[in-house]
């Protein structure tokens, strides 16, 4: 079947099977493969991807589920080729990853994070990393990451960008 | 950090392997896609053991887009059996079961197909008939002689049972005062990493070449491929360019390798095999150690511990590969950092009908310090003295190292008293204690952990000579090979993948430093297995000291070729030059080459070069293990590791009692790894180190019921620690340099696992102690541990809040 699919900012028409999750779906279909998979049952956190700005466990819906929505990877985190969000860089900074299978995941999740809490405590960063396993770093220089990049976007003076598709 | 003055090392840098990864652009398998790439799907045995009477796969070959269903069969009449560790020729291992089936879930058909989901469905019409047989699934039944034998060739279960006596054990234990015995049990746990294994495979006919693509870490890999397959092992290409998503020693696929590789063959068509969760628990083959330790330990009254016998019995479940030296790698610190002067080893693995097991994050040192610090603990409490002064009174002293152990290893260094200081004066002991006593005082079951332990590292792979007289390894090199090209770039290369380690962060330092030129304009590539020097993979926490060495080694030679050429232009000797930042000058005159002009002359000016020199500017150096040069003696005492960090772990603990659940007040651990070449990775992998020792501690465990059903099989009963579960931990840092490496750097990739599961049951054992418990077994489950403290409080044993320290 043929599902339209609004995914990093962009309209997408895919012919799938009724039964391929939206994981298998923007990896195989759409090439998007910083999107990963983990457990593929819901645990781990490794497919986050963004619906709305919301992360959602991609491996635990179907494609065709996604359809209204506007889905976010990790691809259209960086704002250019080369060029590193303030969450990405703090990720950098920090040394918040060791292998990097959860680190697109977790990216998103602090992402998200922060454009609900701007000024997140230890327990919030906590919380919200906490759906998400990495099995690498022990999670303490991720809530490192996290923290930095709050700060950071505090002192940006900026305004929040939405994800391509959001708002507007 | 260190007394010697770095440039870059041990300064506080990034991880350059960090950009693509917070970018998604990391090269996982998964990421690998072939045109005409087929799917493999698996049959599973639903049985713990059980003959195969017949597989019929019509019915899955009649589907269209099923190419071929494969069977163990066929696979044992096209390959040879996949490599032992041990001299155990009749225990026989193939990718797929052939005739028998031996542990719930082994890999009983392999479908390939257009699509994986299409792989999945086949696989369910598979039909397999098969007579169920006698199993065994404990490995003190299994050593029993009317068991059944896993491998009825084999002619029993026992893989291996070594006794080795270092020392005048008999008579220590004889003149020693006090005696104690016990037994702990380390149950089977794995490091099951967010990604799972995967490989592809794709053979050309035409070049009669396999390329291989693999989520691997693994020594020898494409030598081991080769020999199952009956290929030349030039005729197997593993690109190391992939990106491994975690590892942490078990990523060692070759049944699924050795499969794929075979079916790329017989299909002409690319092949990929990527374990699914329930594949990677089930039937990877990915186990960790599953041991039960007898130990007794001899001592004087005042807690000094003169000899230990220690027997450890390891379930390696159903086949043999190298896991069964996971019993040998912990004979190069089987007295962790005390002064035991004797020791009795009994070492032996067992067949059962469980997952085969692999290689897991300190190779069995783990296990052994749990058991080692069980012991410092049980003589503290049989002597009544405190439990850190009977650490600090067996510890070696610094003016001991190079120090000999009685199983034949010279630790190189260390300073265990200082580093205990340091992490007592940072948690101001004494507020520690009360803030323990004052938890109690508010009804928690409270308590203070400690572990002591060492992480040996840079491995020489000596436990192969030791356990299988056959072997006679006596190196376990790395390399490094430096070119720098006409315009003056630098590109040096690597020869492994890595999971995680930054093993491009850490070649590119090293040369850096040496060099004296800015790491980050340094290009490290990754040639593929055919282009490669020769090379171990990052196994046995050796690659800061291995990968690092040869880096700056093959800096060296390029440093001192730049300085020659300098020296043939000024007429001097090689001596009178003075290198800096990437110049030679003449040490007593004013004439000076930069390095522009050195790699001209090198690149375009071969009158220039000195007699005898070839033109360009390559160096290579293949590194031989630091102080890893004999076979085992005769006795059985061989020098295992060059390399020894130390860390000290101290953990408060609160669990409420009704709950049941440890929480972490407090953690932290004093880590002594030498040199930190990057203080941002040594830093993540011990952290990282510890929230995996607390999972092996309180939450993971891989359980088979009676009938010998692997019941854990997802992430809701596999418990791995979330960010809820791991504490904020805190790093005393202490250096002592190792005098056995080029920068005094040690291993640091296995640092906080090797300590944190003593330590926390160390804290668990302090906070049930006042009710008259102890646990024995890991990990300490939060049901258990409520269910024994109900208990405890139902039989009138409550004292808490006593105050018993």
């Amino acid at each position: 079947m043929k599902a339209d699919l609004n995914v990093n900012g962009r309209a997408v028409s895919v012919e799938l099977e009724p039964r391929t999750t939206l994981l298998d779906c923007l990896r195989d279909h759409l090439g998007l493969t910083g999107t990963h998979a983990g457990c593929e049952h819901g645990i781990c956190g490794a497919c986050t991807v963004l619906l709305d700005g919301e992360p959602v466990r991609s491996c635990l819906m179907f494609a065709v589920q996604a359809d209204g929505y506007a889905i976010t990877t990790i691809e259209a985190v960086a704002p250019a080729p080369g060029e590193l969000s303030i969450v990405q860089d703090a990720f950098c900074e920090t040394h918040g990853l060791q292998c990097g299978y959860c680190t697109p995941g977790m990216i998103l999740t602090a992402e998200a994070l922060l454009r609900r809490i701007p000024d997140p405590t230890r327990a919030d960063i906590v919380n919200a990393i906490s759906a998400n396993i990495c099995r690498c770093t022990g999670y303490g220089q991720i809530v490192e990451a996290v923290a930095l990049a709050a700060k950071r976007l505090a002192g940006s003076n900026m305004p929040r960008a939405l994800p391509p598709g959001e708002g507007a | 950090m260190s007394a010697q003055p770095f440039r870059f090392v041990a300064t506080p840098r990034r991880v350059r392997e960090d950009r693509r990864f917070v970018a998604g652009r990391g090269n996982f398998v998964a990421d690998v896609n072939l045109p005409g790439m087929l799917h493999v799907a698996l049959v599973p045995s639903q049985h713990a053991a059980a003959r195969i009477l017949s597989i019929d796969a019509s019915s899955a070959l009649a589907m269209p887009g099923v190419h071929a269903v494969a069977t163990g069969a066929e696979l044992a009449a096209a390959a040879d059996p996949l490599m032992n560790g041990l001299d155990t020729p009749r225990v026989r291992r193939f990718p797929l079961a052939v005739g028998q089936v031996r542990y719930n879930g082994e890999w009983v058909a392999a479908v390939a197909a257009e699509t994986r989901a299409l792989a999945e469905d086949a696989a369910e019409r598979v039909a397999v008939d098969y007579e169920p047989l006698p199993f065994v699934l404990d490995p003190e039944q299994a050593l029993r002689p009317e068991s059944p034998a896993v491998h009825p060739d084999h002619g029993s279960n026992i893989l291996l049972d070594r006794t080795f006596v270092w020392g005048e054990v008999e008579r220590h234990f004889a003149q020693s005062p006090r005696q104690l015995s016990f037994r702990v049990t380390w149950g089977r746990n794995s490091t099951v990493p967010v990604e799972t294994f995967g490989v592809v495979a794709a053979w050309d006919p035409w070049n009669e070449l396999l390329d291989v693509w693999a989520s691997i870490q693994m020594p020898k890999y494409a030598d081991q491929i080769a020999r199952a397959l009956r290929v030349p092992a030039n005729a197997v290409r593993v690109h190391y360019d992939v990106d491994v998503g975690g590892s942490y020693g078990v990523k060692r696929g070759i049944k699924h390798t050795v499969l794929a590789g075979y079916l790329a063959r017989r299909l002409a068509r690319p092949v990929r095999l990527l374990e699914d969760r329930l594949e990677n628990m089930r039937a990877g083959d990915a186990h960790g150690p599953d041991r039960i330790f007898d130990v007794a330990v001899a001592f004087e009254d005042d807690g000094i511990i003169n000899a230990m016998r220690m027997q450890a019995l390891d379930n390696a479940g159903a086949y043999a590969g190298r896991a069964p030296f996971q019993l040998g790698k912990p004979i190069g610190a089987i007295v962790g950092p005390y002064r035991i002067k004797s020791v009795e080893y009994r070492a032996i693995s067992v067949t059962t009908n469980k997952a085969a097991q692999e290689a897991v994050r300190g190779f069995g040192q783990s296990p052994t310090n749990y058991a080692i610090e069980t012991a410092i603990e049980r003589v503290a409490a049989a002597v009544g003295v405190d439990r850190i002064e009977v650490r600090r009174r067996n510890f070696i002293r610094k003016d001991e190292f190079p120090y000999l152990i009685p199983s034949g290893t010279r630790y190189d260094s260390g300073d265990y008293h200082t580093v205990l200081d340091k992490v007592l004066a940072h948690v101001e002991w004494p507020k520690l204690a009360h803030e323990r006593d004052r938890l109690r005082q508010d009804g928690w079951l409270a308590g203070i952990g400690i572990a002591a332990c060492l992480e040996p590292s840079g491995g020489n792979s000596a436990f192969e000579p030791l356990l299988n007289p056959k072997n006679t390894t006596t190196t376990w090199m790395e390399s490094c090979r430096i070119n720098v090209d006409a315009l003056g770039h630098v590109a040096a290369t690597i020869h492994t993948t890595s999971s995680g380690q930054g093993h491009e962060t850490l070649a590119a330092t090293v040369i850096g430093e040496v060099l004296q030129i800015e790491p980050d304009r340094i290009r490290i590539v990754r040639p593929d297995s055919l282009a490669s020097l020769p090379g171990n993979s990052p196994v046995g926490s050796r690659m800061a000291i291995m990968l690092g060495g040869a880096a700056f080694h093959a800096a060296e030679k390029l440093k001192r070729k730049l300085m020659a050429i300098a020296a043939h232009q000024f007429g001097c000797s090689d001596q009178a030059i003075d290198y800096a930042a990437g110049a030679a000058a003449e040490r007593n005159g004013t004439r000076r080459l930069d390095w522009g002009e050195l790699v001209t002359i090198a690149h375009r000016n071969f009158h220039l070069l000195p007699p005898g020199f070839e033109p360009g500017l390559e160096v290579t150096h293949v590194m031989q293990v630091p102080t890893g040069t004999a076979l085992p003696t005769q006795d059985g005492r061989v020098q295992m590791y060059p390399c020894h960090s130390f860390e000290l772990h101290l953990v408060l603990v609160a669990i409420d009692p009704e709950l049941g659940k440890p929480q972490f007040r407090r953690y932290v651990i004093g880590h002594d790894c030498g040199t930190v070449i990057n203080p941002a990775i040594v830093k993540g992998m011990t952290l990282g180190g510890i929230a995996h020792g607390i999972g092996a501690a309180l939450l993971e465990e891989f359980i088979y019921d009676d009938q010998g059903q692997m019941i854990s099989q997802s992430f809701m009963d596999y418990v791995l620690p979330s960010a809820h579960e791991v504490p904020d931990v805190e790093i005393v840092h202490h250096c002592t340099p190792s005098p056995f490496t080029v920068l005094g750097q040690k291993g640091s990739g296995e640092s906080g696992y090797l300590g944190a599961p003593a330590a926390v049951a160390s804290a668990v054992n302090d906070a049930v102690a006042p009710l008259g418990l102890a646990f024995t077994k890991l990990p300490i489950r939060i049901s258990e541990l409520s269910d024994a403290v109900a208990a405890a409080r139902a039989s009138g044993k409550d004292r808490i809040g006593t105050g018993t320290a």
